[in-house]
Formats: C-alpha cells, sequence, structure tokens
C-alpha cells in the first residue's frame, strides 16, 4: 500500500475509545467529517503529535513519526482559534517556521513575505494578529504552517470561527490555496457544505470510528448512517431486498413488523435504502393511480425548510417529507393529523449495505 | 459600628508614613542625600538587589517552569519548600545561610577551597541572603503567569518545529512577560528592604555590607535626621514599586 499518509490511530481512554485507519495521496484532501465528540479533533492533534497514540503508527513519505516528538515531524497544523502569536506581527508568525527550520532571520522574513503575498495580505504584515480580521487571520494562519514547508497539512474546523458572509469567501479561496498544496492535507469539520466544498474524499467518523468513507458524491447519494443522512438530507432505512422489494427492518420507535418497500434497482440481501423528503407526497386521502410505495402515517411536526415546509411523518415509516406552504394550507397538514404518503419506486435508491 | 475601627485601622497604616514626610528636614535634605555615607549605602542597596533581582531571575524562572510545566514526584513538597523562605523569620534564614554558606558550613567550605570564595561578611553575601529571602516572591509571581499563560501557544510552535528551548524563549517567555516584570519588581523590593538576614549573614560593614535599611538602624542611634532621610529614600522606592505594579495590585476589579 503507498500515500503520503498512511496511519492507524488508536487512542484509548477511560470512557473513549478512537481507532481510525487514516491514509492521503499527496495532493488530496481528506475531510474528517463527524459529530461534536466523534474524536475528530483527536484524531488531528495524534497525527500531529500533540496527543499520544496508545497504540498504532504514522507514515509520512515512508517515514515512521509516531515515535518522534511534534518538532521533528512535518507536519503544519492550522488551529480552529489560528492561535497567531499575539507579541508577533503577522510576518514574525509567518517567519516563525522557517527560523525553526534553520533560515536566517532576513531569509526566514523574505519566506514570510513570500507567503503572505502569494495569500494576498502583503499589506498587513506589520500588523500585530488582532488587528487582523477573522478571514486575515485565518490566512495568515496557513500561511504560518505551509511556510514550514509541511508534507502534511492538518486543518481544525478551518472555517468554524468565521461568520456566515465571511465564510462564503474564505471557503473558496481555502480551496485555491490547497489545490497549490502538493502534500496531503487532513481537514476536520462538522459541517457537511465545507468537506463537500474543500475535500476530495470524505471520511465520516462517529463515535471514535469511521462508519464511511468516499468520494463526497458517492457519501451524498449513498449515506450509511443515520447522521450522514442528515447530514446530506436524505430519508435513509435499513432493510433486506429480494429483488425490487425491501424489507425495512424495524427502526426504532417505529410500530415492530416489517414494511416494504418497492425499490428502483434491483438487490439482494442487506441493503440501505434512499430517498429525498422532496420525493414524498401527501394526501388526505387515499389516491388512486400507478403502483408505488403507499401508507398511512401520522404528521408527528412541521417545521420551516428553505422554501418549503418539513413534515415529520411518524411510523410505520419514520420519514421526512417537503411539502409547498400552499399544500400545508389546503391539505390543513397539522400534527396529529393522520394522511397517506406516497413515494414513487423510481425515486428511490438502494445500495448493499 | 464598622466605621470607628476602619478609619482607626486607616490611620494606623497611614499616620507614620506621614509623621515620616511630616518630620523629613527639607531644608538640609539635598545636602544630606549628598553624604558619602548615605551615597555609599545606596549605591550598595541599589547595585545588590539589582544582582539579587538579576540571580532570582536566572533561577527563579527556570524553577517556576519546572514546577507549571512538568509533573513529578514530590512535586507539592517542592513547591512548600520554595514558600518556606516567604513565611520563615528573616534572622532565622540568616543564621540558615550561615550555617551552610559560612566558613565552617558544608557549602562555604566547598567554595573556599574550590574558588577562593568567601560570602559571609561580604557583597556577595549581602546578595546570596537578598536572592534567598526574595525569590519565592519571583517563582510564585511567575508559575502564576505560566499556569495562566495558554499552553495551545507552546502546540502551534511545536508543530512549526520549535524546539522546547526555542518554544520557551520565542512563545512562552514573551506571553508570561507581565508576570516576570510584576515578580521581578516584588523580589527587587524586597530584596533593597531586605535586613535580618542581611545582617546575620553578612554583618554591617559601611562600603560592602552596609544597605540602606541597616544604615537606617544605625543611623537611628547616633544621628536621627540621617535616619530620617534614609528612611524617605526607602519610601520613594516602596511608591515606585507601587506605581510600577499599580496596573496589577492597587486597582481591584
Amino acid at each position: 500500500m503507498t500515500g503520503l499518509l498512511r496511519a492507524r490511530l488508536i487512542v484509548q481512554r477511560t470512557r473513549f475509545r478512537l481507532d481510525a485507519a487514516l491514509h492521503a495521496e499527496p495532493g488530496e484532501v481528506v475531510a474528517l467529517l463527524g459529530p461534536n465528540g466523534a474524536g475528530k479533533t483527536t484524531a488531528l492533534r495524534a497525527l500531529a503529535g500533540l496527543t499520544p497514540l496508545s497504540v498504532g503508527h504514522i507514515v509520512v513519505d515512508v517515514r515512521q513519526l509516531h515515535d518522534q516528538p511534534p518538532e521533528r515531524r512535518p507536519v503544519g497544523v492550522v488551529f480552529q482559534d489560528y492561535l497567531l502569536f499575539p507579541h508577533l506581527s503577522a510576518l514574525e508568525n509567518v517567519a516563525f517556521g522557517p527560523r525553526c527550520r534553520g533560515e536566517g532571520r532576513a531569509q526566514a522574513r523574505r519566506t514570510a513575505m513570500r507567503w503572505l503575498t502569494r495569500m494576498g495580505l502583503a499589506e498587513y504584515a506589520h500588523v500585530r494578529p488582532d488587528r487582523l480580521s477573522g478571514g486575515q487571520a485565518q490566512r495568515v494562519a496557513l500561511a504560518r504552517a505551509l511556510a514550514a514547508e509541511p508534507r502534511l497539512l492538518l486543518l481544525d474546523e478551518p472555517l468554524a470561527a468565521l461568520d456566515a458572509h465571511t465564510r462564503l469567501e474564505v471557503r473558496a479561496a481555502l480551496r485555491r490555496h490547497l489545490e497549490g498544496f502538493d502534500g496531503a492535507c487532513v481537514l476536520v469539520t462538522h459541517d457537511p457544505l465545507d468537506a463537500m466544498v474543500l475535500a476530495d474524499r470524505l471520511v465520516v467518523v462517529e463515535e471514535g470510528r469511521i462508519v464511511q468513507e468516499g468520494a463526497p458524491p458517492e457519501v451524498a447519494r449513498r449515506p450509511r448512517t443515520p447522521y450522514v443522512a442528515r447530514l446530506v438530507g436524505l430519508n435513509l432505512y435499513r432493510g433486506v431486498a429480494d429483488g425490487y422489494t425491501v424489507a425495512i427492518a424495524p427502526v426504532d420507535g417505529a410500530a415492530s413488523g416489517t414494511f416494504t418497500l418497492n425499490a428502483a434497482e434491483a438487490q439482494t440481501g442487506p441493503v440501505f435504502v434512499a430517498f429525498p423528503p422532496s420525493a414524498v407526497a401527501l394526501y388526505r386521502t387515499r389516491p388512486n393511480g400507478t403502483p408505488r410505495n403507499l401508507w398511512r402515517t401520522v404528521i408527528d411536526g412541521l417545521e420551516r425548510h428553505g422554501d418549503s415546509v418539513r413534515v415529520h411523518l411518524g411510523g410505520p415509516l419514520p420519514a421526512a417529507a417537503d411539502v409547498t406552504a400552499a399544500a400545508v394550507a389546503e391539505l390543513d397538514l397539522v400534527p396529529g393529523r393522520t394522511v397517506w404518503a406516497a413515494v414513487k419506486a423510481t425515486e428511490t435508491h438502494a445500495y448493499p449495505a | 459600628m464598622l466605621l470607628v475601627p476602619a478609619l482607626t485601622g486607616l490611620a494606623f497604616l497611614v499616620l507614620p508614613v506621614a509623621g515620616l514626610l511630616f518630620a523629613a528636614p527639607w531644608t538640609t535634605l539635598p545636602a544630606r542625600l549628598a553624604e558619602p555615607a548615605v551615597l555609599e549605602a545606596l549605591r550598595l542597596s541599589l547595585v545588590s538587589a539589582t544582582i539579587a533581582t538579576a540571580l532570582c531571575l536566572l533561577l527563579g524562572v527556570p524553577l517556576a517552569w519546572l514546577l507549571a510545566r512538568t509533573d513529578f514526584p514530590g512535586r507539592r513538597l517542592v513547591r512548600a519548600l520554595i514558600t518556606v523562605p516567604l513565611v520563615l523569620p528573616p534572622v532565622v534564614g540568616g543564621v540558615a545561610l550561615l550555617l551552610v554558606f559560612g566558613r565552617q558550613g558544608p557549602a562555604g567550605r566547598w567554595l573556599e577551597e574550590a574558588f577562593g570564595v568567601t560570602l559571609p561578611f561580604t557583597t556577595a553575601g549581602v546578595v546570596v541572603a537578598e536572592a534567598f529571602v526574595a525569590m519565592p516572591f519571583l517563582v510564585i509571581s511567575v508559575e502564576g503567569a505560566l499556569r495562566g499563560a495558554d499552553r495551545r501557544f507552546e502546540e502551534v510552535a511545536a508543530t512549526l518545529g520549535a524546539s522546547r528551548w526555542t518554544t520557551f524563549r520565542r512563545v512562552t517567555l514573551p506571553l508570561i512577560a507581565p508576570g516576570v516584570t510584576a515578580g521581578a519588581v516584588l523580589c527587587w523590593s524586597r530584596a533593597l528592604g531586605e535586613f535580618g538576614a542581611t545582617i546575620t549573614f553578612a554583618g554591617n560593614f559601611p562600603g560592602t555590607t552596609q544597605t540602606m535599611p541597616l544604615a537606617v538602624y544605625l543611623a537611628l542611634e547616633t544621628d536621627p535626621q540621617a535616619a530620617i532621610v534614609l528612611s524617605l529614600l526607602l519610601l520613594a522606592a516602596s511608591v515606585a514599586v507601587l506605581a510600577a505594579l499599580r496596573e496589577r495590585w492597587v486597582s481591584t476589579p
């Protein structure tokens, strides 16, 4: 197995265990995506050497790093709050890495100036960090990490400290800068949009374990856990397929007994079935028409969702349905109301579990 | 009900200082300050307190780092030992120093045989006595600053390739500079006022070991006016220290 980064990270705590195998190619951006407390940041700190591994290995460029202290690893980190040294100017912050690598003062400052220019921050070289905006501080932090010439770049929630407006700009700029980096990059985020825009590959971490890996479109289309399904906005079920029909395993909170869905693809054995909330149609009375998935259910709740209204449906198949505000009024959809839900087989997507 | 004792307490603290200012021979003050004996004591005090502070910085900052940043068995005991000179009567400190660094003491004999250095009753002895008494102030102040500093900056430095020493020098120390300064000023003022340990360990020889506080005590017997002048100088030094630290100590939240 080749790759710039190969790692098996095991960190054992009293009430938490991280066990994740990670790899990355040169130029590849891998996003660790997961809910808070999933162990993403622990994984990042372990790669940087700031948290010791209980067991495992970290190899970068065929060099074993796991027994090296942080300062001996070719690993750069952009921390969540950027953590620019408050007593140094932007230029001196960026020059810190080159200085530690043995460059002279003047040479290090030239290197730093080159990086700041590349980030479009040349005129802020002599400004103290507390005078920089969030987006500027983020770019200085990125320049500082890259100026130390790491082979592996780690970004911890790179956009979390920014407001929604700057986030949009910084995300696009960050993507450009990462494209110019020839080492491997691992970024940690809980925001699926950041992950989809910035990463070539997603690694979803839940409770210290990797639950799904793949290219962003693949993960978005074929979620494998309820968490991922929620992130990408799909209804997701586990079941057993026999041709075009899938017997859905009872979902938590739903009445027991099997529920059968008709899928577009023929599969055999354990499968996932996913369909978007927009594929669910709601009726007050049983509709007539073509064969499709049709069931009677009760409305649990409603909430605004962009331009439409998201209707949460209870058993036997808990699902979210997106309908227009007009439909809500017309059908008088209120919590507790019994309705008929329908999903065309062609709108569902079944794939092996 | 509380007002009477409160005002009495205030008067108790303020009146002696006011009395000192009132009794001062203001007209002859410049002439008296220019007296060689006064200047000699002043010079010796400033020099020895400054060298003692430098010594405390050199040894105390690493000691504070050890206490704040590492974990070793007996760390709590070490911290307790460091605070002993704070509560120890200075005279007892002087006696202890004499026992160890005196000519017959184990460390003193070694110093004399190996380097030909004798500490008791020399200016170097003054510095040692002052450093002994003042160092806890510095160590405690710097340790507090280290514990309050954001350690993530040290992690950042490490990921940028900085060794522990570079990190300490270029990141930690600048970040805790205010704490170090405050500790040093406190340490210096304590050294400047040191009396008991100095007179016990270094004696009271004009020009070599007679610092301001010793001169004040001696002058009180022979020339009370001179004692007042010297006291005014020490008071001025204390006020200067207070002014330097006003941000940290005087202003309460």
